[in-house]
C-alpha cells in the first residue's frame, strides 16, 4: 500500500508529460517585454533536438541574437516526426506576439493556414532549413541539399576513377531533405558518371539500427559493392556500421552531415568522407533575415548558407570544424 | 535457426493435452513459414545463404527478439505493454548514466540497467494490477513518459560508450574463437531459454497462463492475482532493461530518440508466433520463430531487390496470415 503515493506520482507525471508535448525549450537572454518593448523577441520553431545538428543551429541563433541586440526562444517537438506538436508549437508562438518568427518546418503543407495568421498580425516569418509551401515567409533560409548532394556525388566518383557499383541508404523518402539529397546524388551521377550503376535508394528512416541492417544485406547481395552513400547523419553512422560489422574493406563510403560517430568513422578510413552544413551560418542566418525584416529593410528570397566537403585531410581546418557538431 | 531447439516447445501448465497439442501445431507452422521463407530466398538468391548473411539475419533479430521474448509473458496474461519500445531507449540512455557518467564497471552497469528495465516493468504492473487502470492506458502512459525520460536524462544527446569497448563486446565481440559469431546472438538464445523456463517450470510461468485464460478463476482459486500480474511485468521488464543493453552495446551509443515503434515489431512477432492476444496460451520458442521471420523477410527481401516500399507491405500480410491461420485452426478444434 505504500507503493499508491508512487503510482499516482508516476500518473501525474505521464500526464503533465503528455500535456506539455515533452518540449525543451531555451531561452537567448531572459528580458521581459515581448513584442513592443525595445528588444526585439524573435521566437524560432526549429525540428527538435534528436539530432546534434539543432544545438548547433541554436548556437548560431544565440550567438547572433547577441550581436544584434535581440531576445529569441528556441524550442522544437521531441522527434522530427511530431508534425502535429510543432503547429501547437507555432500556434502558441503566435499567441505570444513575437517581432518576428522562424521557422524550420516538419511538413511544407500543415503551417500554410498560420502563415496566414501571421501575416494578418504582420509578424514577418522566415523559413530555416526547409522551405514552406506558401507566399508568406519573407525568405529562407537553408542548405541547398541538390547541390550539396551532387558535391558528394562527385567526390565519391573522384574516389572510384568513375566506375562500380554504388548504393544509396536515404533518410527519407517523403521530407524535401531527403528526397532532394537523393536526386542531388542520383541526377549528378546519372549527367557525369556514365560508368557508375546505381542500385535502387533504401530508406533508413534515420533509425541507425535499421541503416545497419540495410547496409548489411546491401553488401551480402552484391559483392562487387564499390561505394555507398548515406544522406544523413544516422545513415552515414549506419553505413559506418555495416561496413564494420561485416568485415568489408575496399569499399568507398560518403556521407552527410556530421556527428561524433561519423567523425570517428572518418578519422578511422570507414568512411572516405562527407559533406557538412553549415548549421551555425543557418541560426546566425536566421536571426540576421528576422532583424533585417523588423527594420523593414529588403532582402533576397532565398539565403544559400553553404556546405563544405571534409575528409581525413581538412577536418581539423578550422573553418570546418566550426560546422562539425558531435 | 536449429540453434533455438533448446527451448521448450510446451507452453501452457495449466491446460489439458489438447491444447498443448494445438499449441505445439501452432509453433510447427510458425516453423514450418519460416522454413518455406529459408527455402524461398535459397532459392531465389545465392547470397542468402551463406555464413555471413545467416549470422546478419540472427544479429539483427536480437533486439525485437528479446522485447519480444519479455512481451509474450504480458500477452499470455491478456495484457499488452505499449512502453516496451521507448522503455528500452531510456534503459539504453541509463546505460550510458550508469557506465559513461558515473564510470561503474560494465557489469554493474549492465546490472543496473537490466534491473532499471524492472522498475519500469514494476510501475506498469502497479498501475495495472492496483489502480487497476487496462493495460493499454497505463503503458500508453508510461511510453510517453520513457520517451521524455530519455530526452530529458541525455539531454536529448546520444551518449557514446567509446571510452569503454568493453561494453560493446557484449554484442559485438566474438566469445567463440575463431569465428565471426556475435556474442549478441548468444545472448539472445540464453535470455530465450532462461524465458522459456520461467513460462513452463516456475509456479511464476503456471500463473501467467492461468492468469490469462482465466483470471477470476484463478482469483477463486486463492491465488493473488494481482502480486502475480505485477510480478508478470516487472519481470517482462527486465527483458526490455537488456534489449536497451543490447542496442547500446551493438551501436556504441545509447540513442535517446531511438526505440519508438520498436514495440509494435515485437508485439508482431509475438503474435506470428502464435500467442494469442486473448491471452492464456503462447510459447517463447514461437515467439523467437516470430521474430527471426521478421527478420528473415527485412533480410530476405532486400537481397532479392524487392522494393522498399513493398517490404512492410509484405510484413503485413504474413502478419494477418499468420493470425488467421490460427483463428482457424482454433474454430476448427473448437465445434
Amino acid at each position: 500500500m505504500n507503493s499508491k503515493p508512487l503510482i499516482a506520482l508516476a500518473t501525474l507525471a505521464t500526464i503533465g508529460l503528455a500535456l506539455s508535448g515533452c518540449s525543451s525549450a531555451s531561452s537567448g537572454s531572459s528580458s521581459p517585454g515581448a513584442g513592443s518593448g525595445k528588444t526585439p523577441y524573435i521566437a524560432i520553431v526549429s525540428k527538435g533536438f534528436s539530432q546534434q545538428f539543432w544545438q548547433a543551429v541554436q548556437t548560431g541563433a544565440q550567438q547572433e541574437a547577441k550581436k544584434e541586440g535581440a531576445r529569441i526562444t528556441f524550442e522544437g517537438p521531441p522527434t522530427e516526426s511530431d508534425v502535429e506538436k510543432q503547429i501547437t508549437m507555432l500556434t502558441n508562438v503566435l499567441a505570444k506576439h513575437p517581432d518576428a518568427i522562424g521557422f524550420a518546418a516538419l511538413d511544407s503543407k500543415a503551417a500554410a493556414p498560420l502563415m496566414e495568421q501571421a501575416k494578418s498580425a504582420k509578424i514577418p516569418v522566415m523559413a530555416f532549413d526547409s522551405g514552406v509551401d506558401s507566399t508568406v515567409p519573407v525568405t529562407t533560409v537553408a542548405t541547398d541539399n541538390k547541390a550539396a548532394a551532387a558535391e558528394v556525388a562527385k567526390h565519391l566518383s573522384q574516389l572510384l576513377g568513375g566506375k562500380g557499383t554504388v548504393a544509396m541508404v536515404i533518410h527519407d523518402e517523403t521530407s524535401k531533405s531527403g528526397t532532394d539529397r537523393r536526386d542531388g546524388f542520383v541526377d549528378w551521377m546519372k549527367a557525369n558518371a556514365p560508368g557508375i550503376t546505381l542500385l535502387p535508394p533504401q530508406y533508413s528512416k534515420s533509425d541507425l539500427l535499421k541503416a545497419t541492417d540495410i547496409t548489411k544485406a546491401i553488401l551480402a547481395s552484391h559483392p562487387d559493392l564499390a561505394g555507398i552513400y548515406g544522406s544523413n547523419e544516422a545513415s552515414a553512422e549506419g553505413i559506418a556500421k555495416g561496413i564494420q560489422e561485416s568485415g568489408r574493406t575496399g569499399l568507398k563510403a560518403v556521407g552527410f552531415d556530421s556527428g561524433k560517430a561519423q567523425i570517428d568513422a572518418i578519422n578511422s578510413g570507414i568512411l572516405s568522407g562527407s559533406v557538412t552544413q553549415n548549421p551555425i551560418g543557418i541560426g546566425e542566418q536566421v536571426v540576421a533575415a528576422a532583424m533585417k525584416a523588423i527594420k523593414g529593410q529588403s532582402q533576397p528570397k532565398f539565403v544559400d548558407t553553404g556546405f563544405y566537403w571534409y575528409d581525413k585531410s581538412n577536418i581539423t581546418d578550422p573553418k570546418i570544424a566550426a560546422d562539425l557538431y558531435q | 535457426m536449429t540453434t533455438m531447439a533448446p527451448a521448450p516447445v510446451t507452453t501452457t501448465g495449466t491446460t489439458t493435452g489438447a491444447s498443448k497439442l494445438r499449441s505445439r501445431l501452432q509453433q510447427f507452422l510458425a516453423f514450418g513459414g519460416l522454413i518455406v521463407i529459408l527455402a524461398f530466398f535459397s532459392f531465389a538468391s545465392p547470397d542468402f545463404m551463406t555464413f555471413s548473411n545467416i549470422t546478419s539475419i540472427l544479429f539483427s533479430t536480437v533486439v525485437i527478439g528479446t522485447l519480444a521474448v519479455g512481451t509474450t509473458f504480458v500477452i499470455i496474461t491478456a495484457g499488452i505493454d505499449l512502453s516496451i519500445g521507448t522503455g528500452m531507449s531510456l534503459t539504453a540512455v541509463m546505460a550510458g548514466v550508469f557506465i559513461v557518467q558515473w564510470h561503474l564497471p560494465v557489469v554493474t552497469g549492465v546490472v543496473l540497467t537490466i534491473l532499471f528495465g524492472g522498475l519500469i516493468g514494476l510501475i506498469n504492473g502497479l498501475n495495472v494490477a492496483i489502480l487497476k487502470i487496462p493495460p493499454f492506458i497505463a503503458t500508453l502512459a508510461m511510453m510517453l513518459v520513457a520517451e521524455g525520460l530519455a530526452l530529458v536524462i541525455s539531454k536529448s544527446s546520444p551518449i557514446y560508450f567509446d571510452k569503454v569497448p568493453a561494453f560493446s563486446q557484449i554484442s559485438t565481440g566474438n566469445l567463440i574463437p575463431g569465428v565471426n559469431f556475435p556474442n549478441a546472438v548468444l545472448v539472445l538464445i540464453v535470455a530465450a531459454v532462461v524465458a522459456g523456463l520461467v513460462l513452463n517450470k516456475t509456479v511464476l510461468g503456471r500463473y501467467t497462463s492461468s492468469m490469462g485464460s482465466n483470471e477470476e478463476a484463478t482469483a477463486l482459486s486463492g491465488i493473488d492475482t494481482r502480486k502475480w500480474k505485477i510480478a508478470v511485468y516487472a519481470f517482462a521488464g527486465l527483458f526490455v532493461g537488456l534489449a536497451g543493453v543490447m542496442i547500446s552495446a551493438r551501436l556504441g551509443s545509447a540513442q535517446p530518440a531511438l526505440g519508438a515503434g520498436y514495440e509494435l515489431q515485437a508485439i508482431a512477432a509475438v503474435v506470428i508466433g502464435g500467442t494469442s492476444l486473448f491471452g492464456g496460451k503462447g510459447s517463447i520458442l514461437g515467439t523467437v520463430i516470430g521474430a527471426l521471420i521478421m527478420s528473415v523477410l527485412n533480410n530476405g527481401l532486400q537481397i532479392v531487390s524487392v522494393p522498399q516500399e513493398w517490404q512492410n507491405v509484405i510484413l503485413g500480410i504474413v502478419i494477418l496470415a499468420a493470425v488467421y491461420t490460427d483463428n482457424i485452426r482454433r474454430r476448427g478444434t473448437v465445434t
